[in-house]
């Protein structure tokens, strides 16, 4: 009851918006048009370290590799403003659950780790989906149940996945899927062949029981797990800090280590996942808390502006945009000029409505879709659609 | 007056009376004063009414000497001290609106937010409940009361160690064993939003009601419709066992009718003919009863007369009056949205073919959800549409 007690917010505004702090930067080539050349590029905050010495703040990275974060994160955004009018056109059914805002922990985490290291998410999938190599077109056939998707269509938005590059995907029931992550984790320890899980949960998930359950199997076992909180500061219209005694979820793994990033800041996330995997590696499970802000309500049924200002939501636009952070980064820095970053954005979104299109094309699932994959052969059933004139179909 | 008997009646009953309401509480034809409302608006009406009348609040209220000689009696049994409601977001109002005005009414202590713990929610309930009080949890959608299943599972042992003068004696030693003291968790309420809606894929459509029934000392309730869906969450509230309410979500707007604004509940374990017939039995619960209604509206154009029951109460189940329908016409259908296989259909065919056996003239008929995880896409394939009902009608009444 000390929880619900509480009356007033000690989260506000101003904690959620941090300035993008002007990097500074160190280049060790001088040849400007080599685009392999190593920048050191500073996070905007530091880390900060629950029971461990947090790494350094000084990033390594390359021209190449920050405008691949520039285009990734573009299509990331596109790709979900796209799926919100699908779905108000009533073209994706179901519910649907949109990133754009937490873009780069998605990308961040992808260049720190390899296809082998598994990754495991919640219902907000799309975008991971699309970080573990996964196409567009897979993507928004998909989210429309049609043939092509990654699920051939029987997932739809929640459930995205993509065994080729070790994404054990989208899950429905909030905090399931972290003990699955632990699971596949130790499958990877057995294997030896150096590969980790990142485990992606939510700050409202973090007060689901399961995890703590996972945590404590993760470190007896010394599992090369990786638990990353995405904390977006909401579990659907409830703030942390009403949800949650403690809302530094960094430190709520007690005896687990964890580590405090800058969720908005790609090479931030970048950095906390080598750091981690390596770590993991050597040691067991780790926590990543990621700082990090949905611009979207929670599902496309809310509104997203209820329970929290929009003001809030445009200073967080403002001050810390995952995109604009890294815009800003390239313009400082001359790696590209902002018209060339136009131009990307526009390659984007033609790519997008392309896919958007190509989807739309695409024919529903064949109706004996429906039963199978429910056991590996097939047990049998008849049925027939809701008026009588759609085909039957009988499975052995 | 209406409450004061009926809480009267719980120092009374105890146990797990087929009947449990049936001389205390106005039925539905007693009242046909309301308003007309939709059903989350009807369950919103019903929450603001527990709240109100817990004793109390009603000792607050002043009502008076002879409700204060309720909560005597009440106290007496050990039982029901305050209502509290909670759960995901419902100081807020709740994904459906249930909950709306409930905070700012009765206050932040008795109407509250949970962190998003199943598990935890439902424990914390039993606890509650165990303490004497009425403990509504809301659990946001039934997809999501699996991580609450285990909860759910020791709320029922828990309540059969009431100071109960007439359960049945096997069973009271039993969980007398088991709990090894008095308590009882008979205040505790779990609602929470079941069934298809057209579109919600595979985690937000599910009909979970049959894993409840399989556990002795739960009380398993579905509504059809606004009126209904009142008094039997007030009976649920009130019921001195541990409940589980699932309301049909997709009726939650869709639902309309007059709705008496008073208080008043209905009775569990009592199911209701809402169609005379003759020719063939039709059992259901919840949104599957307009389908049902709809495929003997269907089936009286080709001149077959259906009796349609709505069961409202599925543990425990009231075989009288199926078994007298059954009686009267020899066939039965069942039908639910859950997959067929081990739904509750399968009980009450079980249970109707020993009772009726020499009586039934054609095989019980279920149509149901298909044995498959429910879909994304074919969701009409899956449900039990009211083409599907039809042809089996037609076909049980010509065997
Ligand atoms: C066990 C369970 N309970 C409730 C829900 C409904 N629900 C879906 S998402 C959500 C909020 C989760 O918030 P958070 O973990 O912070 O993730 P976010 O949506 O912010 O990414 C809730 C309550 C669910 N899917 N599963
Ligand atoms: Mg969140």
């Amino acid at each position: 009851m000390a929880v619900l007690a509480r009356s007033s917010s000690p989260s506000s505004l101003s904690k959620l918006l941090r300035p993008h702090s002007v990097s500074s930067l160190r280049s060790f080539s001088s040849s400007a048009a080599d685009d392999q050349r190593v920048l050191t590029i500073e996070t905007s905050v530091p880390f900060t370290g629950h029971r461990i010495e947090p790494p350094s703040r000084a990033v390594d990275t390359t021209p190449a590799e920050i405008l691949s974060f520039f285009r990734d994160m573009a299509v990331m955004r596109r790709m979900e403003i796209a799926a919100d009018s699908l779905y108000k056109a009533k073209l994706i059914r179901g519910f649907c659950h949109l990133y754009d805002g937490q873009e780069a922990v998605a990308v961040g985490m992808e260049a720190a780790i390899t296809k082998r290291d598994g990754i495991i998410t919640s219902y907000r999938d799309h975008c991971t989906f699309l970080g573990r190599g996964g196409t567009l077109l897979q993507a928004f056939a998909e989210l429309m149940g049609r043939r092509d998707g990654c699920a051939k269509g029987k997932g739809g938005s929640m459930h995205f996945y993509r065994k080729e590059a070790s994404y054990y995907g989208g899950h429905g029931i909030v905090g399931a899927q972290i003990p699955l992550g632990c699971g596949v984790a130790f499958a990877q320890k057995y294997s030896k062949d150096g590969s980790v899980t990142f485990a992606l949960y939510g700050d409202g998930a973090a007060n689901q029981g399961q995890l703590f359950e996972a945590l404590n199997m993760a470190a007896l076992l010394d599992l090369p797990a990786i638990l990353v909180c995405e904390n977006n500061h909401y579990g659907m219209g409830t703030a942390e800090w009403r949800a949650a005694k403690s809302p530094a979820y960094y430190k709520r793994g007690d005896y687990v280590p964890g580590l405090k990033v800058d969720g908005m800041d790609v090479l931030a996330v970048k950095q906390a996942c080598i750091f981690a995997k390596e770590y993991a590696l050597a040691n067991g499970p780790i926590i990543l808390e990621m700082d990090t802000y949905r611009y979207h309500g929670h599902s496309m049924s809310d509104p997203g502006s209820t329970y929290r200002t929009r003001d809030e939501i445009s200073g967080v636009r403002q001050e810390r945009d995952p995109i604009e952070r890294v815009r800003k980064l390239i313009l400082s820095h001359e790696l590209a000029s902002a018209s060339e970053l136009k131009d990307i954005e526009k390659e984007v979104r033609k790519e997008v409505d392309d896919a958007v299109a190509q989807a739309k094309e695409c024919p529903v699932p064949d109706p004996s879709e429906l039963f199978s994959n429910v056991y590996v052969k097939g047990f049998g059933a008849e049925t027939f659609g809701p008026d009588r004139k759609e085909v039957r179909s009988v499975l052995p | 007056m209406a409450t004061a008997m009926a809480l009267r009646s719980f120092g009374r009953r105890t146990s797990i009376a087929a009947r449990g309401f049936s001389g205390s509480c106005e039925t539905e034809k007693a009242a046909k004063d309301g308003k007309p409302i939709n059903l989350f608006s009807a369950i919103n009406q019903a929450l603001h009414i527990a709240l109100d009348t817990d004793p109390r609040s009603v000792l607050d209220h002043l009502v008076g000497y002879f409700l204060f000689r309720c909560r005597l009696i009440i106290n007496r049994v050990g039982s029901l001290f305050c209502a509290y409601v909670f759960g995901e977001d419902v100081r807020f109002g709740g994904v459906f609106r249930c909950t709306t005005g409930l905070a700012d009414r009765f206050g932040r202590s008795r109407v509250f937010n949970t962190p998003l713990c199943e598990q935890g929610i439902v424990g914390f309930a039993i606890g509650l409940a165990a303490m004497g009080n009425r403990a509504i949890a809301e659990i946001q959608f039934a997809d999501y009361i699996y991580p609450a299943f285990d909860q759910a599972f020791t709320a029922a042992p828990m309540a059969y160690s009431t100071k109960t003068e007439d359960s049945i004696v096997n069973e009271a030693a039993k969980f007398r064993y088991r709990s090894g003291n008095e308590f009882n968790c008979g205040g505790l309420t779990i609602r929470t939003p079941y069934g298809a809606v057209g579109h919600g894929g595979h985690y937000h459509s599910q009909s979970p009601e049959s894993f409840f029934c399989h556990v002795p000392g739960l009380k398993v309730v579905i509504p059809r419709s606004p009126q209904q869906a009142k008094g039997l969450l007030l009976s649920c509230i009130r019921d001195p066992n541990p409940s589980i309410f699932f309301e049909p979500k997709w009726l939650y707007r869709l639902a309309v009718e007059e709705v008496p604004e008073h208080d008043y509940m209905l009775p569990l374990s009592e199911a209701e003919v809402i169609r005379q017939g003759s020719d063939i039995t039709l059992v259901g619960w919840g949104a599957q009863l307009s389908v049902l209604e709809q495929a003997c509206v269907e089936a009286a154009k080709e001149g077959i007369s259906c009796e349609l029951i709505d069961l409202r109460t599925l543990i425990p189940w009231d075989k009288e009056t199926v078994e007298a329908s059954v009686r009267k016409t020899g066939k039965l259908l069942i039908s639910h949205e859950a997959p067929v296989t081990g739904g509750f259909g399968a009980e009450i065919s079980a249970s109707i073919a020993e009772s009726c056996f020499l009586r039934l003239e054609a095989p019980v008929a279920r149509i149901c959800g298909l044995d498959t995880p429910f879909p994304l896409v074919y969701e009409q394939f899956y449900m039990p549409t009211k083409n599907k009902i039809l042809d089996a009608i037609k076909a049980t009444v010509n065997y």
